[in-house]
């Protein structure tokens, strides 16, 4: 028995295939998605979304809020951003972290709600695509022991 | 009439420059098709978000209570435009038109309008014709991410909220293939998802199949309101990121066909000159003989 599942941005899709079962960082807690689960809509925390196929193979993804929508035979996750743990640079996220920690630290942002918020959420973005990384991929880490690790596109421009 | 050395000058710089104007057409071409396959990959979000948009805002005490930026007002007050056009020019009549077009639909509007120029060249324009610029972003990379327009929707939904325009309206032009496009102005907010024809970028949810969507039965996680909460501002989010990038493809494409024409002028240009010095060459091989003949018989007398 399996069931769809789609894992989307705003910018790209992500993930596609037939699976057997997906755990999802909900808003409201995790959750365990298995065919035949009644219709559902929920928003999406920062965390790890574990997709396992047919064969029992595990993917891991990164995920930064969103919504995602329920069927028995489909899943569709709408997600704010969203990496394969093999895509995450982990080197890139520690920045992006040390960046988001000394602004939090700096003070500034308080006076500022809106800026104080956008700043706790890249920290917490930055935070999970590190857990996820580090927990998953071997390759990204050998990389980064070598010191070959190829420079992303965004960073050549 | 020129001599034979000037014009091989001229017909050598031509050269050049339709070199130039037909790598910055092949450039163009390519920079049209990417930014047109990076708006189609949003397609598979935004069918998928304004289905749920459609649910959540027919149930039942979600409607009614009104999401602020669902809810149309009765008195419209003031509008804002989003004008989207590029930062540079040699893309033809791209750039003027956009903002011929958008001027015309203010007018006929006839509200107070603010302008939120992003590009520089609408911005100028509109400052030149007497408009109401209060914003300008001039700095969208090609191949920009969501994050790279969020701040321009962010900006108008703030406007939005707080009561400073009752109305947005985002203009751009609409990328149809690489030798046409056309400028067109949608409604950005309030969001209508029940009149879709009129919002942005309503060719990605045009395949939506909303035929018993809103009577769907789902478990909501809060709720349906604090959903549509998290819904409503990343469909709009979107909605601009969708209309900046039918914008890039439109500009590369009018680029394209600019510079296009650019290099078959030259080439025109080229033959004509060609054919020009060759008859310098020849009148002035003429006259030579014409003297060394003279000069002869001149000595044989």
């Amino acid at each position: 028995m399996a069931f769809r599942c789609d894992i989307v941005t705003q910018e790209r899709t992500v993930f596609n295939g037939e699976v057997k079962s997906v755990s999802l960082p909900g808003s409201e807690g995790r959750m365990g998605i298995l065919p035949n689960h009644s219709p559902l809509l929920t928003t999406l925390g920062f965390g790890e979304v574990i997709v396992r196929d047919a064969a029992g193979g595990e993917q891991y993804f990164a995920i930064g809020g969103g919504f995602a929508e329920v069927q028995p035979d489909h899943l569709i996750v709408l997600a704010d951003s969203a990496e394969q743990a093999e895509e995450i640079d982990i080197e890139r996220a520690e920045q992006a972290r040390a960046r988001a920690e000394q602004a939090m630290k700096e003070g500034v942002a308080k006076e500022d709600p809106d800026k104080y918020a956008q700043i706790q959420a890249s920290l917490l973005r930055a935070q999970v695509r590190l857990d996820v990384g580090r927990k998953h991929s071997g390759r990204q880490r050998r990389e980064m022991a070598t010191g070959f690790s190829q420079p992303r596109d965004e960073d050549r421009s | 009439m020129a001599t034979e050395r000037e014009l091989k000058k001229r017909i050598t710089s031509i050269k050049n420059i339709s070199q130039v104007t037909n790598a910055l057409a092949a450039v163009s071409a390519s920079k049209a098709n990417r930014a047109q396959r990076q708006v189609e990959a949003t397609r598979a979000y935004a069918g998928k978000a304004f289905e749920i948009l459609h649910n959540l805002a027919s149930q039942p005490g979600v409607g009614s209570t009104g999401h602020p930026l669902l809810t149309v007002r009765e008195e419209i007050k003031n509008v804002a435009v989003i004008l989207i056009t590029g930062n540079r020019g040699l893309a033809g009549a791209y750039n003027s038109n956009m903002v011929t077009y958008t001027e015309k639909f203010i007018r006929a509007f006839n509200k107070p309008t603010q302008v939120i120029a992003v590009g520089r060249k609408g911005r100028d324009l509109m400052i030149r014709r007497g408009y109401n610029v209060v914003a300008s972003f001039d700095n969208i990379p090609d191949a920009p991410s969501i994050l790279n327009v969020t701040p321009i929707s962010q900006l108008v939904t703030d406007d939005y909220l707080n009561g400073k325009v009752d109305q947005v309206f985002v203009a751009y032009t609409d990328f149809i293939n690489l030798i046409s496009r056309r400028p067109i102005v949608k409604q950005l907010l309030p969001l209508k998802p029940f009149d879709y024809g009129k919002m942005a970028a309503s060719e990605y949810v045009a395949h939506v199949d909303l035929s018993g969507v809103s009577e769907r039965v789902y478990s909501y996680e809060p709720g349906p309101a604090d959903l549509l909460d998290v819904v409503v501002p990343r469909f709009t989010d979107l909605q601009v990121y969708q209309s900046v990038l039918e914008a890039q493809a439109s500009e590369h494409s009018a680029r394209y066909v600019a510079m296009n024409n650019a290099t078959d002028n030259a080439a025109e240009l080229i033959e004509i000159l060609t054919l020009e010095r060759n008859k310098a060459r020849q009148s002035s091989i003429t006259s030579e003989i014409l003297d060394i003949v003279g000069g002869a018989a001149a000595l044989s007398n």
